[in-house]
């Protein structure tokens, strides 16, 4: 599997598919997770389609951070987890033993809850993926430096202090700076955990827009507290409830007419 | 209706007869409060008195024998006549045996803070029997650590070095500044250890994530990330060695000090004369104690200004990182 995995930065999928459209591009197959002998995730299963947002909703402690963890295997980093099941990006089990992580966490990228800047400068902190992965030139620096700093919304706020520290930013700003390092190495999935949850409402919408605007290129996952951003900018929605996978809908449905009752009961604000 | 005017209290009815109004009562003077805050200051005072005693007594005494001549000459073996001796072999000694321990700690206290906090599991039994190790290291009396560099590293190191490189004549199986260095080394290594383990610790877990998730390896994530933000605690614990060791006479007795030589150090594997020594060594051997009492009290004074000079290097060079590190990274 690790072969297919590592040609660098695999070809996306050049035709925009309609949501709900084609083959799964995430397929999570009977997925529990143990933190010691508790267990956080019971038998998940969740097909996710490629260049959709998929919301994970959930009261806390219900395991969709831990979920979205898995995706990139950041929970490698904690001792004591055991994870059975498999998940497969493009077809291919990324817990396969043989499997690169490194190679995965770049085509897998990740925004956090609590925006987290190098205490570089701007310039640094989005060429810092990028000169991981080896690449050395300036001009080839600079321009993907340039375009993901677009892509993420905060060229033109930043284009004449690039070299200035990026801890100067303001926390939305910094945010959207984590998302330009995110998309500097060019991933095919972005993770966010609760990307916004820390950002005043006007940070709060820019991002949202962001996320809608990455949607063409990007695979996104996205867990948040708030129902009306999920409502806002997502395609899919999963409902999680103590480890469990409750609902998994499109949004419309999941927020106008779940399956299920205790969905119903936590959109509506009923528990949570 | 009347008009309610801002600041104004209303009440429903216009009726104000019907408002209580108590005074505060009046501060009691606390006597407890009052000894107590009087108690840290008179203790905080005590302190800083005893330094500035201390200080002046030396810096007092010590100033009328203190002069460039004083510093820069080799003296003769019978260095106890105010106005032909120096102190520049002590002086150098004490700085050689002080920086090329620096050269040697740093290094493998930072790597073993490293492997403490990024590396080890926190709870693993061999993790706590290392940083119990660590602070017992702290706590044993120099003079057994000199007595461990006499043990150590000229019976076993260096006559073993010896009998592999010098057909066994006596090189490096003698007290030597390389042994006083690295005895030195040894005693001040829990100190460095700490400090970079604290400053590795306050790095917020958040960048290390950012760093992973970005497919950064483990190890770029720590040359890359961590080391940079850590580097003026490492630094700081640098500083607290250099200020411990530089004062130290006992790890160096038996590892590499020398009551007299005529000429400075060139070689690792010379003997030295060292600053702290010679104080012991002006202050018991001296044929007319009252003759001597101004070189003892310039020879203290020179200690000290050089662990002082040694400092600021070290704290000057933190700055620097500091501000470097602020302004880019």
């Amino acid at each position: 599997m690790a072969e297919i995995l590592t040609p660098k930065l695999a070809p996306l999928a050049t035709s925009v598919a309609p949501a709900k459209a084609g083959a799964p591009f995430i397929e999570i197959e009977n997925l529990s997770l143990f933190y010691g002998a508790s267990q956080a995730l019971k038998n998940i299963t969740l097909n996710l389609q490629e260049k959709v947002v998929t919301a994970f909703i959930g009261p806390s402690g219900c395991g969709k951070s831990t979920l979205l963890r898995c995706l990139n295997r950041m929970n490698d980093l904690i001792d004591n987890v055991r994870i059975d099941g498999a998940i497969k990006i493009g077809g291919h089990n990324i817990y396969d033993t043989n499997v690169d992580v490194i190679e995965l966490r770049k085509r897998v990228g990740m925004v956090f809850q609590k925006s987290n800047p190098f205490p570089k400068s701007i310039y640094e902190n989005v060429a810092y993926g990028l000169r991981l992965h080896g690449v050395k030139g300036k001009a080839e620096l600079d321009d993907v430096v340039e375009q993901s700093l677009r892509g993420a919304a905060l060229w033109d706020e930043v284009k004449d202090r690039l070299h200035a520290s990026a801890l100067g930013l303001s926390g939305g700003q910094q945010q959207r700076l984590c998302i330009a390092r995110a998309i500097a190495i060019k991933p095919e999935v972005i993770l966010m955990d609760e990307p916004a949850s820390a950002l005043d409402p006007i940070a709060t919408a820019r991002i949202e827009d962001l996320i809608l605007d990455l949607k063409k290129e990007f695979t996104i996952v996205i867990v948040t507290h708030n129902m009306q951003q999920a409502a806002r900018i997502s395609d899919q929605t999963a409902f999680f409830y103590i480890g469990e996978l409750v609902e998994f809908d499109t949004t419309t449905k999941i927020f106008t007419n779940p399956a299920q009752k205790r969905t119903e009961d936590y959109v509506s604000g009923r528990f949570g | 209706m009347n008009t309610v005017t801002p600041g104004q209290y209303l009440p429903e009815s216009s009726s104000d007869t019907t408002r209580i109004t108590r005074h505060f009562r009046a501060e009691k003077f606390d006597f407890w409060s009052f000894f107590f805050s009087g108690l840290t200051g008179l203790a905080t005072l005590f302190i800083v008195g005893i330094l500035a005693v201390i200080l002046l007594n030396i810096v007092i005494n010590g100033w009328s024998g203190f002069s460039w001549h004083f510093v820069s000459t080799i003296p003769k073996k019978d260095f106890f006549d105010v106005h032909t001796t120096g102190v520049l072999p002590m002086i150098v000694g004490t700085s050689i045996r002080v920086i090329v321990m620096t050269i040697f700690v740093i290094p493998v206290g930072v790597i073993t803070a490293i492997y403490l906090t990024e590396y080890a599991a926190n709870t693993s039994i061999i993790t706590r029997i290392i940083r119990a190790a660590v602070n017992n290291l702290a706590g044993v009396p120099s003079i057994v650590f000199g007595l461990f560099g006499l043990g150590f590293f000229i019976n076993f190191v260096g006559k073993n070095m010896d009998k592999l490189l010098h057909n066994t004549s006596a090189v490096w199986g003698q007290p030597a500044l390389i042994w006083a260095s690295l005895t030195l080394a040894v005693m001040t290594l829990p100190v460095v250890i700490v400090a970079t383990e604290e400053s590795l610790k306050a790095i917020p877990p958040g960048l290390r994530e950012a760093s992973l998730a970005l497919g950064a390896t483990k190890l770029e994530t720590i040359l890359k990330i961590v080391l940079p933000q850590a580097l003026p605690g490492i630094l700081t614990g640098g500083i607290l060695a250099v200020s411990r060791a530089a004062g130290e006479v006992a790890p160096i007795l038996f590892t590499g000090v020398a009551y007299y030589m005529a000429s400075l150090p060139g070689h690792l594997s010379d003997q030295f004369m060292d600053l702290g020594y010679h104080v012991f060594v002006l202050s018991t051997q001296s044929p007319n104690i009252e003759q001597t009492r101004p070189i003892l009290y310039a020879t203290v004074l020179t200690l000290l200004l050089l662990t002082f000079a040694l400092n600021i290097v070290a704290i000057l060079i933190r700055a620097r990182m500091r501000k470097k590190l602020r302004a880019l990274g």
